[in-house]
């Protein structure tokens, strides 16, 4: 009897781990849309392998597809999460950013001539030059953020406002166009490879970021700045740095981005351009459960959240709805996803639980 | 807040000492209102008589009288403390269904009207319920209603149309003529100088909204709760209430602002007013609303407003690149509002540390 209360308590113990842990709701999440698709539509998953106009092999499918575009959104993700960690606020400017960063990439890479028949740089130093100029307006975030006390939000909204149009003037207002087909590989495929290269690219990132979180102390920084400003600084810490740090940190995934929008289509639309990405990264986060008032984080579980997000804007495109009222579902899904877990209301169903034990127990 | 300021500061004499007796929402408000004029006055001189004209300045009006009522309801909420972003899609939304109501069911405009308001208040009682009661962060909470009301406009309609409902045109194009301001034009026809019926909307929503926060409690109050939530509480004001009554009348003021947004472009369309909360806080950052919470003031909110249309005008007049130039120009002053509004800050913080 006793034996068997114990497995039973162990068992709910376990079952309460698993709820408790911060990766659950993206992946409960990720299930019940797996599911929805396995009802609605089998055909969802399958992969096919085909050949493109070039006559490379090429793997094609839902699922590769939310691989594919899923890889922007993981990759600015990880640097999100660790700016919500450090300053508590968000950066709204992403999406204004990596239109910056793509103009520069074309810029470097056509010279004076907005239609070139070879590139007029390597592309490796165009996209080093981009990530400086990233990492730049990164650091100009950062300065006003941790210098200048200005909450998150509203001192990115500068560059939010500015971004496009200075991605523009870099340019001249033309439309660059590379011809390269080496240049397509970045956000295509490369040939004899049937993956999409962005693929790479993140698992890279997410590798990267794997090591740097585990060797270095930027986890443990971030977290002690963004759980307590002046206890951090008090420790030796400095806290407007590892904010700043934070925010390049971002640049550098915003450059990253940059390029695999660029590559993908082989030139830039400054107004069009991972537009409202932005937001969907800021989701990112808070559907991997972490505080959006900064603090600790779990850079796994923000990143199984940006698929997350990619596979429900997947799933509503073959639903047919169009995309430009994708966000009013995705809104819908927001609001459910912070109220479930908003502290008020956890209180509430905690102490309602109790109360049904209680009369149980009475009765 | 601003008594204990005066109080606090040492009493001084000459012109320094007196900016630094005025309360900060005074010296942020004087500082807006100096660098308008300014703005202004150097229009005129360099780019000539178009800016003397009143009509120039009448235009200014007509076409930001809705930016002037939803940047109004953002002051009251950020100097609540919170931020709404949802206003532009609000705005959006309102165009689109009074649209749809209009022209597919031949409705009348006062219905519209009510369409307009409880749409907004709907948004409003829902955000704030959220925002005060489950405590969820505003801007979480405004950002799925940006989505919301952004996705719903295209589920609405897709494609954008005009309206032809007689009566709403009548209304729509009923101008009020300001006498002795016309100007002869190149013809030599004198031409009356007028606004449109959202200015006159929009100056009243100033003037009540002023005469709300600077002289009744519940006013007052919003100023507490932004400024200080632990003491504002311990005063024994409702907090919750108070946040969530400021994200009602934000929304409602959403609502007057969407309709007034719908008389003046007279059409329904999933792009109308983006990026309009974006404007409405720079208006409202301009105006020396500060993001903490607890300082700021409508009239400061409204020369805000006229600032960034100005430049926006400023730069089209001269001929540049109006789409490009003008985002540049404006996040520039934004920027310079910014760092001002933080070394106010700074600088209180230091007063504050002497006098202790």
């Amino acid at each position: 009897m006793g034996k068997g209360e114990t497995v039973k308590a162990n068992n709910t113990n376990f079952l309460m781990k698993v709820v408790r842990n911060q990766c659950f709701i993206p992946l409960a999440a990720l299930l019940l849309l797996v599911v929805i698709n396995l009802v609605a539509d089998p055909g969802f998953f399958k992969i096919t392998l085909g050949y493109n106009a070039a006559g490379n092999p090429v793997l094609s499918g839902f699922l590769i597809t939310i691989l594919d575009s899923g890889s922007e959104l993981a990759i600015l993700a990880i640097g999100m999460t660790l700016v919500t960690a450090a300053s508590g606020g968000q950066d709204i400017s992403v999406g204004a950013a990596v239109a910056i960063a793509g103009s520069v990439l074309l810029r470097v890479l056509c010279g004076d001539n907005s239609r070139p028949e070879t590139l007029q740089a390597p592309i490796i130093v165009a996209f080093l030059v981009s990530c400086v100029v990233a990492m730049l307006f990164g650091a100009f975030n950062g300065v006003l953020v941790a210098y200048f006390k200005i909450q998150p939000m509203i001192a990115t909204l500068i560059l939010f406002t500015a971004g496009r149009s200075i991605a523009a003037w870099i340019n001249n207002n033309e439309l660059p166009v590379i011809s390269d087909p080496s240049f397509k590989y970045y956000g295509e495929f490369i040939p004899g490879i049937p993956i999409p290269t962005p693929v790479f690219i993140a698992a890279a990132c997410v590798i990267i970021i794997g090591i740097v979180l585990k060797v270095t102390n930027l986890r443990i920084y971030t977290q002690a700045v963004g759980i307590n400003q002046s206890s951090s600084r008090l420790n030796g810490l400095n806290p407007a740095l590892i904010k700043v740090l934070a925010f390049v940190i971002l640049g550098l995934c915003v450059a990253v981005v940059g390029l695999i929008k660029v590559s993908r289509i082989s030139s830039i639309n400054y107004s069009v351009i991972a537009k409202d990405i932005e937001m969907d990264a800021i989701l990112a986060v808070a559907l991997g459960g972490n505080a959006l008032s900064g603090g600790k984080f779990n850079m796994t579980a923000s990143i199984i959240g940006a698929y997350v997000i990619q596979f429900l804007t997947t799933t509503l495109y073959k639903f047919q709805v169009q995309s430009d009222a994708l966000p009013a579902y995705k809104a819908v899904v927001v609001i459910i996803l912070v109220v479930v877990s908003a502290p008020t209301v956890r209180e509430y169903f905690s102490n309602f639980t109790k109360k049904l034990k209680l009369s149980k127990e009475v009765a | 807040m601003a008594k204990t300021d005066k109080k606090a500061a040492p009493a001084g004499k000459g012109f320094a000492n007196k900016l630094q007796n005025a309360s900060d929402t005074n010296l942020l408000l004087s500082i807006t209102v100096i660098v308008f004029f300014l703005m202004y006055i150097g229009a005129i001189v360099f780019q000539g008589s178009g800016f003397l004209k009143p009509q120039t300045f009448f235009n200014i009006l007509n076409n930001n009288a809705a930016l002037i009522i939803l940047a109004c309801g953002l002051s009251l909420v950020m100097i609540t403390g919170g931020i709404d972003i949802s206003v532009g899609g609000i705005t959006a939304l309102i165009s689109m269904c009074c649209a749809v109501y209009l022209d597919y069911k031949g409705g009348n405009v006062f219905v519209s009207v009510l369409i307009a308001l409880a749409i907004g208040l709907a948004f409003g009682l829902f955000q704030g319920f959220l925002v005060a009661y489950l405590d969820i962060q505003p801007f979480i909470v405004t950002l799925a209603g940006m989505f919301f009301a952004r996705g719903m406009t295209t589920i609405v309609n897709t494609k954008p149309f005009n309206v032809e409902n007689e009566a709403f045109k009548a209304l729509k194009m009923t101008r009020i003529i300001m006498p002795g301001m016309g100007s002869v034009n190149k013809k030599g026809v004198y031409i009356d100088a007028y606004i449109e019926i959202g200015v006159v909307v929009a100056i009243l929503v100033v003037l009540i909204m002023f005469c709300l926060l600077r002289w009744t409690k519940l006013g007052r109050s919003f100023y507490a709760v932004g400024g200080n939530m632990q003491s504002a509480l311990m005063l024994g004001i409702n907090v919750k209430r108070t946040k969530f009554i400021s994200h009602v009348i934000c929304g409602l003021l959403a609502g007057i602002g969407g309709f007034v947004y719908f008389l003046h472009v007279g059409s329904g369309s999933a792009s109308h007013a983006s990026g309009a909360e974006m404007d409405a806080i720079a208006s409202s950052i301009i105006g020396g609303t500060m993001l903490t919470g607890g300082v700021g003031n409508i009239v400061g909110t409204f020369f805000g407003v006229l600032s960034l249309s100005t430049i926006q005008n400023i730069v089209s007049s001269a001929g540049l690149d109006e789409a490009w130039w003008t985002g540049i120009t404006r996040a520039v002053m934004l920027c310079l509002f910014l760092v001002i509004q933080s070394v106010v800050m700074s600088a209180r913080k230091k007063r504050m540390a002497e006098n202790k």
